[in-house]
């Protein structure tokens, strides 16, 4: 059967905080793999270790508490983990790109946008200064903002919200990133502007082939943008899987919880389902599985409660839609279809 | 822009208003009278008379058209600051203080702000590691060690022992070797206090959100920090900075007593000896006067350097 291409292919990812209280294990054995042109989504709540996974594939966890210790990121043939300083500057804002949650702040308050949309253009592909000004110009067209002979000279406190967002992009695409990480985009935004946004990602996706890795809290979002999804909990990746598949038949009993708790159309219940209990710290994780204390399936099973279920691949009994389709995994012992090679029992 | 100045100039009016009232009230109504210092020791009663009718004190306080007051407003508002207890006119005294007094302060303003702010954004970068852990602990060790103490160890290792500077002013030698340990000791001494103060600036700055967005672009270390960074810490920079400049024409009060270096603040700390109500009024006037200036200078260069900040 034909693979589509993979982008970038996360191993065994762990990236750790050291810090006066202890080791806070952020990311905890994370694999997943961006195909070529697709947009795969990361969703989970917050804390659980989605925006630490991003900046790992960067290599921007904040330093020197943060660090990478173990795995690897292969980015188009290569390990990112292994490059020198250099060599990944030369990668950053170039060929994997990204945008963050807040777009108020996250541009500099005190250069136009203008400057600092040329700013990635000069460093990456060796313009001069009025070139790389008509390709900013280019990139607020791209992103669909009015005027941008006039707007490339103003500030980022003379715009909006989504305005600031739609620069950011524009930052983003302008060297042709081959991968876009984008860090919550729309949580910051109202929502319609959330729609717009999320649109035009789309839309400059199919323009340009990238892929999208689309880090977000909100199903909804997953369920109409992305193609295949990683549901992560406290530190790990619970489910991997298809889109479809995922609301269709979520496997992993925490999955389960977060699309009971969304409201559906023709829902009559007075309260929304919540899963019980609180994330747990990550300095106090459960030992067993991290989700055995909220769990309405395995909260008194004496495995889950001692040892970790790994993120293993699964086969759902159900035959593949399409050659895309990816192969399902999940991380819980009662998933049907989980093997059990040290099944105690 | 324009009219920004020009208000902000009216509003210096009550402020030198009360400098002139505060001085007034602290001098001549709270000192008491001087006329016995100008007249120096063993006058009789008929000098002291003399003085006091020369200098006007006894005229009224405050109430009459030839009061003290009215007479203290006219000669600081025409800027005649009489003549000090030797006679000599206290503005030429001044005038003559400020040139040694500017070549020590001014090498060593500008060695402390550039010094301070390249250690400053290094370590804030490094927060948290080996150096910049050693550089807070040595800042704060010198910040608590006396500034004569400083003095005293240059003066007597640098100096005396190892003949590496001159001890002490003398007028047969150049500008650069008798001010070269004072600024030495004026940096050294400063520097404790403002790489901390920028120290905290520029970690408030780069926890920023932009500062991520600037790495991510794929910029280096380099560019973000004395880009990015440094544009935006400008603001608390400046302040710090340009309201040091004042001072920087008052000269160095331990500084220059201890070298023997003809500055103001020299001149200052003998006036403030010998009770030589003229200068010290003088002095008081016109730090006043420099402070309230460079106050209004520091608010329009925000403008400058920061976009979101109109004045009008």
């Amino acid at each position: 059967m034909p693979e589509i291409d993979t982008l970038l292919s996360v191993e065994n990812l762990s990236t750790h905080f050291f810090t006066q209280q202890g080791v806070v294990r952020a990311v905890q054995d994370v694999s997943f793999s961006v195909k070529k042109s697709r947009t795969f989504a990361v969703v989970g709540e917050s804390g659980c270790g989605k925006s630490i996974t991003a900046l790992s594939i960067m290599r921007l966890v904040p330093e020197p508490q943060g660090k990478i210790v173990a795995g690897k990121i292969n980015f188009s043939g290569r390990n990112l983990l292994d490059l020198s300083e250099k060599r990944m500057r030369a990668i950053r804002g170039n060929r994997i790109a990204m945008i963050f949650q807040e777009p108020m702040t996250s541009l500099n308050p005190v250069f136009t946008v203008g400057y600092q949309i040329e700013e990635a253009i000069r460093l990456h592909q060796h313009k001069s200064k009025s070139d790389a000004r008509d390709l900013a110009i280019q990139a607020l067209q791209h992103v669909r903002i009015s005027d941008p002979k006039r707007r490339i000279k103003e500030y980022p406190h003379q715009m909006s919200g989504g305005m600031r967002q739609r620069v950011m992009i524009a930052m983003a695409i302008s060297c042709e990133p081959e991968l876009l990480i984008a860090d919550e985009p729309t949580t910051a935004l109202d929502v319609t502007i959330q729609a717009q946004i999320l649109d035009l990602l789309d839309q400059l996706q199919k323009q340009s082939q990238m892929s999208v890795l689309l880090i977000t809290h909100n199903l909804g979002i997953v369920a109409e943008r992305a193609q295949d999804v990683a549901v992560m909990y406290a530190s790990r990746i619970a489910e991997l899987s298809d889109c479809k598949s995922l609301f269709d038949n979520p496997l992993h009993p925490y999955t389960q919880g977060l699309l009971k708790s969304l409201p559906r159309l023709g829902f009559t219940g007075k309260r929304l389902y919540t899963i019980p209990g609180i994330v747990p710290e990550p300095l106090r994780f459960p030992a067993g599985c991290k989700f055995h204390p909220r769990c309405p399936i395995g909260c008194n099973d004496k495995r889950c409660q001692t040892v970790e279920p790994q993120l293993r691949q699964i086969s759902d009994g159900l035959p593949r839609r399409s050659e895309a389709e990816t192969g399902r995994a999940v991380a819980c012992w009662f998933a049907p279809g989980y093997e059990r090679p040290d099944d105690p029992k | 822009m324009g009219a920004y100045i020009i208000r902000r100039l009216l509003y210096t009016i009550p402020i030198v208003f009360g400098v002139l009232l505060l001085t007034f009230i602290l001098f001549t109504v709270v000192g008491g009278d001087i006329s016995f210092e100008i007249a120096g020791k063993n006058a009789s009663p008929e000098t002291i008379k003399e003085i006091r009718e020369e200098y006007g004190f006894n005229k009224p306080l405050f109430l009459a058209w030839d009061s003290q007051l009215v007479r203290h407003f006219k000669d600081a508002l025409t800027f005649d600051f009489g003549r000090a207890l030797d006679r000599e006119p206290v503005i030429d005294k001044i005038k003559r203080g400020v040139g040694p007094s500017l070549s020590l302060t001014i090498p060593i303003f500008f060695g402390e702000v550039i010094i301070s702010v390249s250690i400053a954004l290094v370590i804030a970068f490094l927060r948290g590691r080996i150096w910049d852990i050693l550089a807070v602990i040595l800042c704060i060790a010198g910040m608590s060690i006396p500034y004569l103490s400083f003095i005293l160890f240059g003066q007597y290792f640098l100096a005396y022992k190892l003949r590496l500077f001159p001890v002490f002013f003398s007028p047969d030698l150049s500008v650069p070797q008798y001010v070269a340990l004072p600024v030495l000791i004026g940096i050294v001494t400063g520097l404790g206090g403002s790489v901390r103060f920028y120290r905290t600036v520029m970690l408030d700055e780069m926890r920023a959100d932009y500062v991520r967005t600037a790495f991510a672009k794929g910029l280096d270390v380099k560019s973000v920090l004395f880009k990015h960074v440094l544009k935006n810490a400008m603001i608390p920079i400046l302040t710090q900075v340009v309201l040091a400049i004042p001072f920087l024409f008052l000269g160095s009060l331990l500084l220059e007593r201890f070298f023997g270096i003809p500055g103001v603040g020299y001149l200052m700390v003998e006036a403030i000896g010998s009770r030589d109500y003229f200068v010290i009024n003088a002095m008081t006037y016109i730090s006043a006067i420099l402070f309230v200036i460079f106050n209004l200078i520091t608010d329009v260069c925000y403008a400058l350097v920061d976009p979101r900040i109109t004045l009008d």
